[in-house]
């Protein structure tokens, strides 16, 4: 229960930290702090592989294309938000809504009484299980997910670079 | 209160803090960040009940968790040359100054 208070306080602060920083390049680095704090999260829960595979999507593939696509979009300098009114006025009325709909979800979440059973099936799920489950039952889907990828990242490609010709 | 309810209250706070995110901010990079800060909320939900649930099937969770995950990079990877799309037109990546459907 420690632990898992210190490891929601890293979640939850590094976050924070990240989306109010005006620098991009350290609201993305604080946010790669948050996401490792979520792969604690999953290895804390006993789902290693899934912690394992945030590690290398999140904290290794996401983040870099991250920091690639500021360095691509920056203006001269490392980009700094100009904070007008127009964008107090959104920030403003962001947040009030957010604190809503916070205070909905966690007031609902404390209402409720799940019921707990603390000796879980969870706790012996082996790679190998999730290996053969995603062979066998899951084959489909795993083909399916394998096109989407393929196309989604070619067609990232093309979209990033049509164009091209006329901008030069 | 139980770990179940820490667990939620946890992925209740990484949504909202990405929904500030999405609304308050306004470069297009940081409201992808915010989508993708979701998205983990999200998988931190279904671990959570996997975890404290009682499933009937035990690997479906984190099968669920690994199509999501994919589902995210293919998402950012799409999302990011939105960007740089932007970018090359109007030279910036503010959200209020991309109001042209035309390319």
């Amino acid at each position: 229960m420690i632990l898992l208070a210190a490891i929601s306080f890293l979640i939850l602060a590094s976050a924070a930290v990240a989306i109010t920083r005006r620098n991009l390049i350290h609201a993305a680095l604080w946010l790669v702090v948050s996401w490792f704090g979520v792969a604690l999260f999953f290895l804390w829960a006993g789902a290693q592989f899934i912690g394992f595979v945030q590690v290398l999507v999140y904290v290794g593939a996401v983040s870099m294309i991250m920091l690639f696509a500021m360095l691509l979009t920056r203006q001269g300098r490392v980009p700094v938000e100009m904070l007008t009114l127009k964008a107090e006025k959104r920030i403003a009325s962001g947040v009030l809504l957010v604190s809503a709909v916070f205070g909905v979800i966690a007031g609902c979440i404390l209402g409720t009484d799940f019921p707990v059973t603390e000796a879980s099936a969870a706790s012996s799920v082996t790679l190998v299980r999730i290996g053969e489950s995603l062979m066998n039952d899951h084959a489909v889907a795993l083909l399916a997910m394998g096109a989407l990828l393929t196309v989604a990242l070619i067609g990232a490609v093309y979209i990033a670079s049509s164009g091209e010709e006329d901008a030069s | 209160m139980t770990p179940l309810h820490l667990c939620l209250l946890l992925s209740t706070g990484l949504f909202c803090l990405g929904l500030v995110a999405v609304l308050a901010r306004g470069n297009a990079i940081l409201v992808l960040l915010g989508v993708e800060l979701m998205l983990n909320a999200a998988n931190i939900n279904f671990i959570a009940f996997w975890r404290f649930g009682n499933p009937s099937n035990a690997t479906d969770a984190p099968i669920l968790v690994l199509f999501s995950i994919a589902i995210a990079a293919a998402e950012a990877a799409v999302g990011l040359a939105l960007v740089i799309a932007i970018y090359r037109h109007q030279r910036n990546v503010r959200v209020e100054d991309a109001t042209r459907l035309k390319g």
